[in-house]
């Protein structure tokens, strides 16, 4: 079986979540696993690729159709050379999510989503139901396209030394037109790969407030997530938001702030490591989640702990 | 502008959802069942781009049992014209529902369709992506703002990096993230004059679609448990336990 890995990257670095499928690709194929850089001037992120271990080809289609990442150009090309591979697999996150399901109706295949266990060619698990529910799906159709749950895969390391082979330019896709992006721009690791994530919620009760959050997030070199409510109330931006609808995390520690623990929200982070609470609501429903439970203010135990974090007090 | 606006019976989001001990599902019996969220702000979107005059007609399709019928009224009373159901009683998958509402989308002559980025039940997150390939239109998923401006659709998407915004020529599909507005609650006029609305039922043979699943749902089992935390009394004794019992500091 050859499996085709639909990368993600910015045009000059491979986004860690394309680590995470080439190791679901790695596990699923018999054959060959082969990566698909599609970008603009991406060359560099086809030389990141090449170094995967267990990838044998990159396939490398330079061209300004592809420099935004638009679904319509790259589920053409994806079915372009859908017939060489027996699964397409990308990232789950909003590139994969975009995508794949685009190229997956053109080649008439019913989409796995978000897999989290291959448990043999044909066969996958994948959360329903905000991850209350665990479904063992088979698939019928001859060609399998998958999205894959990067927290429920460990990323390939590097060792690897793939050909890379350029494909011919693109068949223009006018209809669809990139305008602008507003990157948020952050020194802090990737939510979605950090060791420590801390996520506030409505409880910080303002953006103001929710600076209490990054102070935590320095003393742990960590990521900050937020709840929908946090989100919604301006606190945090789009996408720090973790749960069912947002971003799924798997850290080693996830401390949440102020959150309820409403299963939305669970089901973004119940499968971090060590999960700490703070919330003053002792019924709080996170509470029946956390490892560690601290009933109180927030704004007593926060800045108490971040003050031990720092060593200040010591 | 004719708008055509996919709308799923769920189990509710409140609802805590219980998996059957025989493994084969979720418990549905005696549990409440409501429009996804993502649909109702679809469905706002739409009624609001009717009131704005950009659109003339809003129409709401949803595919699946007989009950679904209580869920387009809603969608009536919060402001569609008409309404239609394609009733089946069979788990129907993203692909074939795409299939069914590209057939409608054709028949219709819509010009733009707005679905939920995912429905809360199965979570897929596929249907909208999948209707645009079918019809071959451009697709502006997870869509935090929307306007229409000559003959375009101008499309703020919510992605991993933060916003992107992408214009897309009509017509047009596009999916809905929860930031896209706050969908209104129907009034009891609307809910009364709702009921006379047009609904009409259909089904996939009628439109000439094959629903055939191409998954096999195997089983379906509840997560592992998490162990039993402990309290701890304050930021002291959880700086201690995170630093010398997780070691996770
Ligand atoms: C379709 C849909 C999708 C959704 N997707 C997501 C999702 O992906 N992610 C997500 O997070 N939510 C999601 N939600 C929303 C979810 O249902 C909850 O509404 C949300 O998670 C609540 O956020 P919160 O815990 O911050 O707020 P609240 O539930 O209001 O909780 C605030 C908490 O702060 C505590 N608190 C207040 N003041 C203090 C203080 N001084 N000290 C300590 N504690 C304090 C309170 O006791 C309370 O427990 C979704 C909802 C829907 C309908």
């Amino acid at each position: 079986m050859a499996v085709l890995v639909l990368a993600e990257h910015d045009n000059s670095v491979l986004a860690a979540a394309t680590r995470n499928t080439v190791t679901a690709a790695a596990q699923l194929a018999t054959g060959p696993v082969h990566v698909l850089v599609a970008g603009q001037a991406a060359s560099a992120v086809a030389a990141e690729a090449a170094r995967l271990s267990g990838v044998e080809k990159i396939l490398l289609a330079d061209d300004a159709a592809y420099a935004y990442g638009l679904a319509e150009p790259l589920a053409a090309l994806l079915i372009s050379l859908a017939e060489n591979y027996d699964a397409i697999l990308a990232p789950a996150t909003t590139f994969g999510k975009n995508v794949l399901p685009r190229a997956a109706a053109l080649l008439d295949v019913a989409q796995i989503s978000d897999v989290t266990a291959i448990l043999s060619p044909d066969t996958f698990v994948r959360p329903i139901y905000a991850g209350n529910a665990l479904a063992t799906v088979q698939s019928t159709d001859k060609r399998k396209v998958i999205t894959v749950r990067t927290t429920a895969f460990a990323p390939a390391a590097d060792g690897g030394a793939a050909i890379i082979e350029s494909l011919s330019a693109a068949i223009p896709v006018p209809r669809s037109q990139f305008v602008g992006r507003e990157v948020t721009r952050s020194e802090r690791p990737d939510l979605t790969a950090a060791r420590v994530v801390v996520s506030g919620g409505r409880g910080l009760g303002s953006k103001e407030n929710f600076l209490l959050m990054e102070k935590l997030a320095d003393t742990l070199g960590a990521a900050i997530g937020a709840s929908r409510a946090a989100v919604d109330a301006g606190y945090a931006p789009n996408d720090a938001q973790v749960g069912q609808t947002g971003k799924i995390v798997a850290p080693d520690l996830y401390i949440a702030v102020g959150i309820s623990g409403a299963i939305q929200h669970l089901a973004g982070m119940k499968d971090s490591k060590v999960i700490v609470a703070i919330n003053k609501d002792e019924e709080a429903p996170i509470f029946q989640l956390a490892d560690y439970s601290l009933v109180g203010d927030l704004f007593v135990e926060l800045p108490k702990l971040c003050a031990l974090l720092s060593g200040a007090q010591g | 502008m004719k708008i055509l606006v996919a709308v799923k019976r769920v189990i509710d989001y409140n609802v805590r959802v219980r998996v059957r001990a025989d493994g084969s599902g979720v418990e549905t019996a005696n549990v409440k069942f409501s429009m996804n969220p993502f649909d109702e702000i679809a469905l706002e979107e739409a009624v609001r781009l009717k009131e704005s005059g950009a659109a003339t007609e809003v129409i709401a399709v949803s595919i699946g049992p007989v009950q679904a019928q209580e869920t387009l009224r809603s969608a009536l009373a919060m402001g569609a014209d008409r309404a239609i159901l394609i009733q089946t009683d069979e788990a129907v998958e993203p692909l074939a529902v795409a299939k069914l509402l590209a057939a409608v989308a054709r028949r219709e002559s819509v010009e733009l369709a707005i679905l939920g980025k995912q429905a809360i039940d199965d979570d897929a997150n596929q249907t909208g992506q999948m209707l645009a390939a079918l019809l071959d239109w451009p697709q502006g998923t997870f869509a935090s703002k929307l306007s229409i401006e000559n003959g375009h659709a101008i499309v703020t998407r919510e992605i991993d990096g933060g916003l992107e915004t992408i214009r897309l020529a009509l017509p047009a599909l596009i999916t809905t993230d929860l930031r896209l507005n706050t969908p209104r609650y129907a009034s009891l006029p609307n809910i009364m004059k709702a009921k006379k609305k047009p609904l009409e039922v259909l089904t996939q043979a009628e439109l000439g679609v094959d629903i055939t699943p191409r998954l096999v749902t195997l089983k379906v089992e509840e997560p592992p448990k998490r162990k039993a935390g402990v309290k701890v009394a304050d930021a002291a004794q959880l700086f201690d336990k995170l630093k010398h019992e997780a070691k996770v500091i």
